[in-house]
């Protein structure tokens, strides 16, 4: 396996970017040098041959959980709403998406 | 010879009516309000609440009914535990003032089994931390000395009940969330086989690793939260559909026979006051019967690196629902995109965001393999050096954490040395197995001492009967004493 190169300030904006998070020039020098230490010591990890080994997702598998299909009680709509930021006409209502309608 | 159950009999005065719930109560309202301006061990005291609760066990006492195994026994709750109309904000800006349209299961069942749940518990913001210090609310303090921190992330829960402002407590554990703070408040703490405690209304944070476990003041009173809380729930689909080990039964059943394995990988880098209290609770098995060997399990030193391309890469996906839309913090912008950005840019503390970046980025095109799928096969190396060493010992025995409570912001500036505060923790993670911290004296700076007994999947049972020899054995710890109670 080969080791990635080191993390950049630039990867740093562009994952932040991703993740929909806005940082200041501060905190991008900041966070660009403890993430790159963090995944400096992950190299031992990286670096391990481990070809042929299969990947463990979950240590206690379980598969296809199912349920009888029955309806059960669900969350009151009221009480859910009442805890967003803003609704509308029983739905949640966010800001414009596309822009304006033309 | 068996340590006390406190809040065992307390349960028992309660169901017997020697003791009311009310006044059982009061008396920790009372702690609460003496101490915890010191500690700050709550987001939120539920006095009303509570009040409610303790009338409705004594009114059940009165009619001749039994309330429950913990009856009038107070619990304090890990701040990421839903309850249904009362605010639950994991210490994080994003969800200050939001209250949980339902109750997680845990919570349903203490209800059930007569608890009274006095509060909220201070934690490190969504579980991300060692020392509660990333909470959003300031710092919980250690009880022991107000100048350190009380381990993390269930920092608070663990002080409420070295602070005795309630017998038990509920935390979750994802790398050691809760065998931590235990070991450096002197309290026992457990995690649990992962899907034996319902996950069902806990704020997820790696959801592969999340489990929720008991905090109590002795082994005997663990076991009896761990009773109550566990067993299958439809509504978490990881929760395991089988037998959850019952045991109270066992406790007191001794480890003659038993072979304990002392983890030689857990002594490397622990403080060698830490090291010598560890193989003397090892000796304490031994002169209680039990077969005692140093054990390598090489694989476990890998684990602090797996795990935090792990937990990071499943929180950044969990944490992806904090938008702004559904429920807690908006920062308002013209468009939804614009919506998102600010609200999480200003809702989240640095470690969340630390976090979330670190997960994005390990799960990105490019760098996946390398790092995430990688992380994913060292699990299995950690899962597979357990299993061989689970052939030739029943346990395994090593510190819970390298050192006793540091100071407060001794790590904060620098997190891959706060990350490394979790080595003894995370492979019990890794693997899914349960885990038990046990205090067991203190250190050369008269802090508390932790000591961790690991059992494969669905040993606790097991896991508790050497804590409780472990726990008989161990040099006497004098409680916090804390100014406003002196």
């Amino acid at each position: 396996m080969t080791e990635p190169q080191r993390l950049t300030r630039d990867d740093v904006a562009h994952v932040a970017d991703l993740a929909r998070l806005e940082l200041t020039d501060e905190e991008l020098d900041l966070f660009t040098g403890q993430l790159a230490q963090v995944l400096d010591h992950a190299a031992d990890v990286a670096s391990l041959d481990l070809a042929g080994v299969k990947p463990t997702a979950h240590a206690m598998a379980v598969t296809n959980v199912l349920r009888p299909d029955e309806i059960t009680p669900c969350l009151d709509r009221d009480e859910v709403l009442a805890q967003a930021p803003a609704v509308e006409d029983h739905r949640f209502r966010v800001p414009s998406i596309l822009g304006e309608a033309p | 010879m068996t340590a006390p159950r406190p809040s065992t009999a307390l349960a028992n005065a309660v169901r017997s009516g020697a003791r009311s719930a009310l006044e059982v109560l009061e008396e920790h309202l009372s702690a609460i309000e003496a101490g915890d301006g010191e500690v700050h061990a709550f987001n939120l005291v539920t006095a009303d609440e509570a009040r409610a609760q303790a009338s409705a066990v004594d009114r059940t006492v009165a009619a001749g009914d039994d309330p429950g195994l913990l009856a009038g026994v107070p619990v304090a709750l890990k701040d990421n535990l839903c309850t249904r109309g009362v605010p639950t904000t994991c210490s994080s800006r994003i969800l200050e003032g939001w209250s949980p349209p339902y109750d997680a299961t845990v919570v349903t069942r203490l209800r059930n089994a007569g608890a009274v749940m006095v509060g909220k518990t201070n934690m490190d913001e969504f579980a991300m931390g060692s020392s509660t210090e990333t909470s959003a609310f300031g710092p919980t303090r250690n009880p022991h000395d107000t100048s350190r921190v009380p381990g993390g992330s269930s920092g608070g829960s663990a002080a409420a009940v070295a602070a005795g402002f309630a017998p038990l407590a509920l935390g979750s554990d994802t790398g050691g969330s809760i065998r931590q703070p235990a070991a450096l408040c002197g309290v026992v703490g457990m995690k649990p086989t992962y899907g034996t405690v319902s996950r069902f209304g806990l704020v997820a944070f790696a959801s592969s690793l999340d489990q929720i476990g008991p905090f109590a003041a002795t082994v005997g009173d663990a076991a009896l939260l761990f009773d109550v809380i566990g067993g299958h729930d439809p509504a978490d689909s990881t929760s395991l559909n089988r037998p959850t080990p019952r045991v109270l039964s066992v406790l007191d059943d001794g480890v003659a026979g038993l072979t304990v394995g002392v983890l030689t990988e857990f002594l490397v880098g622990a403080d060698p006051d830490v090291v010598a209290r560890t193989r003397q609770a090892a000796d304490a098995c031994a002169n209680a019967g039990a077969r005692v060997e140093e054990i390598s399990v090489p694989e476990v030193a890998y684990g602090l690196s797996a795990y935090y391309l792990i937990a990071p890469g499943e929180a950044s996906s969990n944490l992806a629902r904090y938008d702004g839309v559904r429920y807690g913090l908006r920062v308002d912008a013209e468009d939804t995109a614009a919506m998102n950005t600010a609200t999480r840019s200003q809702g989240f503390g640095a470690e969340v965001k630390r976090r979330i970046m670190l997960g994005t980025y390990v799960l990105s095109a490019g760098y996946m393999d390398a790092y995430y799928n990688q992380a994913l096969r060292v699990r299995t190396k950690i899962i597979e050096g357990f299993a061989v060493a689970y052939q030739r010992c029943d346990v395994l025995l090593g510190p819970t954490a390298p050192t006793t409570a540091f100071p407060l912001g001794a790590k904060t500036g620098d997190p891959l040395t706060m990350y490394l505060s979790d080595v003894c923790t995370i492979p019990t993670n890794l693997a899914g197995h349960p885990a038990i911290s046990v205090p067991f004296g203190t250190g050369d700076d008269g802090l508390p001492i932790g000591i961790q007994v690991l059992g494969p999947a669905l040993s606790e049972g097991t896991i508790l009967k050497v804590a409780a020899v472990v726990e008989a054995a161990a040099p006497d710890l004098a409680p916090p004493v804390l100014a406003g109670r002196s």
